[in-house]
């Protein structure tokens, strides 16, 4: 096992978590200020997807690509926010729920309508793709590092929007006392609308920037999502650092349990034996991982004390 | 309006008038898309003991229904294929005695249900729909990259497996035989219901202090619960995988949860025949609407949506005029 492998898997960890974070940020800042439990938040990450691989293939630019995945999902966001799921705020969680499976259903079938079964691609430009060499004479691609930069970058602008301007005071205010900062003459509703659609163009823009190294397809977003709770499990609801931690130790765990568990099996048994028991152990890991860190801290790492 | 009791009756009636149309008139298709909502009702009727009476939102019933599914797959694969399951550090012959099968789907999945049971209800709320959801999807991966009985092709069984006394390749008889597990199942809930078990569980759902006080452990009895629940629907997912002489990861699936979810809210919650209409409107809408477009799916989206925002009490709720299971 050579040091430049394990550079490389870690990289690649980093990357996969920084981009989990940008899901699990918009759903614990939208649990967090309106406590509503969003399945459909997927759905918006497949529709960045889609609205980048549309624009990128009438007009070739992938700025404009990004540019669209954020518009698309924050409008569909915003939309239905006022539509849907500003009823649900005074329901129980089981009928938040199931609304939002019904939106699940919803956006994938008619995504699938519009786009038929079969997956579109959306290519890396040219002058973010081949390899690239870091210090110590390792190849890394090139897109790859720039998914770690921007996810880096998008995280700082919302640590900074949450904790330096009006918008992200009202947003912790909101998190605190919903109905003081109504009295105080903030439109709360307005507010909820804004914050649904922050959270969407977060996973409008992560939809896109991984649609380039995956294929763009119908249900591409509900295995994200569902990391994405396990981030926020282990990172505690509510909590923005929580959830970039969490997002880097899941990303670290999938990426090098994969690799290293059946490595790490082959010194105890035959390499065939490794090699199956490893890769099932290894998908099971970030899951065994979320049930330790709930025996230790039922409330995540950075979650409140109940 | 109609008194809820009547249309449990009119339910009811349904799975053994039409069925025995079927097979007077030699539909046996008819028969099979029955058997499909019996045993879709079962999962859901297992469901809604965690659901209902509980109050536990469990987004990761799939991992029972699917280990049931390959309890069955997998003893039957190796009966097939006459090799043991295991031989250390005792043997285990595979069979394809149906009996034994439910006996084992039920063990394993009440075992997977106390492990899942006790991490997830050391949270509550939405942690714990997001923790069941995660476990579920970890089955899923788990039996994607478990090579040996399939990965992600699954496995096939040639034949149904044996009840003693019946053809179980005969529609019917097999239909019967779900039938019969699913009345048994909704009597044993319905009296699990009234018992002091249920009562104790239906208070520490609503007011887990006051259960606590009168010095019963609200946690624990919702574990039983969960246990229960998981249990009922691990013996559908066996009876689902002798249904379809297949079984593969689409049953460990996050769909798979929300659709058994989806069973219960189409009829109403905590309601005891809630579950069974669901899933014969589910399967109903499945056949008719699935036979107009091939996006069925978007219309029983838009359904479920309106029932959720509009029909509180589901469909039985709307029909009986009470929209109130409990009181």
């Amino acid at each position: 096992m050579s040091f430049i492998l394990l550079v490389e898997q870690i990289l690649n960890g980093l990357q996969f978590g920084i981009m989990l974070f940008l899901m699990a940020a918009g759903l614990t800042l939208i649990f967090g200020v309106m406590g509503l439990i969003n399945l459909a938040h997927g759905s918006l990450y497949m529709i960045g997807a889609f609205a980048a691989a549309t624009v990128a293939g009438y007009t070739g630019s992938f700025v404009l690509a990004l540019a669209a995945a954020l518009a698309a999902a924050a409008i569909v966001g915003a939309i239905v926010e006022l539509v849907v799921i500003r009823r649900l705020y005074d329901k129980d969680h089981l009928d938040q729920v199931l609304a939002t499976f019904a939106l699940i259903l919803i956006f994938s079938e008619g995504t699938r309508w519009l786009f038929g079964s079969f997956p579109l691609f959306l290519d890396i430009p040219d002058y973010l793709s081949g390899p690239v060499t870091l210090p110590g004479g390792i190849q890394y691609p090139l897109y790859r590092l720039f998914l770690i930069v921007v996810g880096l970058l998008i995280a700082l602008g919302l640590g900074a929007l949450i904790t330096k301007t009006r918008i992200g005071i009202q947003i912790r205010a909101g998190e605190n006392d919903r109905e003081m900062i109504a009295a105080l003459g903030i439109d709360i509703s307005r507010l909820y609308t804004l914050v649904f659609a922050l959270g969407a163009g977060l996973a409008g823009i992560a939809g896109a920037l991984v649609g380039a190294i995956q294929s763009v397809q119908v249900g591409m977003g509900e295995p994200v999502l569902i990391l994405a709770f396990v981030v926020i499990v282990i990172g505690g609801i509510g909590s923005m650092k929580g959830a970039l931690i969490g997002a880097i130790l899941v990303g670290l765990t999938d990426t090098l349990g994969g690799i290293f568990l059946p490595e790490l099996l082959k010194l105890f048994t035959d390499p065939a034996t490794a090699t199956s028991v490893g890769s099932s152990l290894a998908s099971m890991a970030i899951y065994i991982l979320m049930g330790a860190i709930l025996i230790w801290r039922p409330t995540g790492l950075f979650g409140a004390k109940s | 309006m109609i008194a809820e009791r009547y249309l449990n009756a009119a339910i009811l009636a349904i799975f053994f008038v039409v069925p025995a149309w079927a097979w007077w008139a030699n539909e046996p298709f008819t028969i099979t898309l029955m058997t499909r909502a019996a045993i879709f009702a079962l999962a859901a009727v297992g469901l809604n003991v965690a659901l209902g009476l509980g109050g536990l939102v469990s987004l990761g019933h799939a991992a029972f229904f699917g280990i049931g599914g390959y309890a069955m797959g997998i003893l039957a694969f190796h009966a097939q294929t006459v090799t043991p399951v295991m031989e250390w550090p005792f043997v285990i012959e595979g069979t394809k005695s149906m009996p034994v099968i439910w006996l084992t789907a039920i063990v394993l999945s009440a075992l997977a249900a106390l492990v899942i049971g006790h991490l997830s209800l050391r949270t509550s709320g939405v942690y714990f729909i997001m923790i069941t959801l995660a476990f579920g999807q970890m089955f899923f991966f788990f039996s994607i990259s478990w090579s040996a009985y399939g990965g992600e092709d699954g496995l096939s069984i040639w034949v149904r497996n044996d009840f003693p006394g019946l053809n179980t390749l005969q529609p019917i008889q097999f239909y019967g035989l779900c039938l019969a597990i699913l009345c048994a199942v909704l009597w044993f809930t319905s009296r699990l219901a009234r018992s002091p078990f249920g009562l104790a569980l239906n208070a520490a759902r609503q007011v887990p202090q006051r259960v606590e006080t009168v010095g019963l452990n609200a946690t624990r009895l919702k574990l039983v619960a969960f246990v229960i629940s998981g249990a009922i629907t691990g013996l559908a997912g066996a009876l689902f995988a002798d249904l379809n002489r297949f079984v593969s990861p689409t049953m460990f699936s996050w769909q798979m949860s929300g659709e058994i979810m989806v069973f219960i809210i189409i009829g109403g919650v905590a309601r005891l025949f809630g579950p069974v209409a669901g899933a014969l409107v589910f399967v109903a809408l499945e056949h008719f609407l699935g036979g107009l477009s091939d996006y069925w799916l978007v219309y029983l989206g838009a359904l479920l949506l309106l029932i959720v925002l509009f029909g509180r009490g589901g469909l039985i709720g709307i029909v009986s005029g009470r929209e109130k299971a409990h009181g």
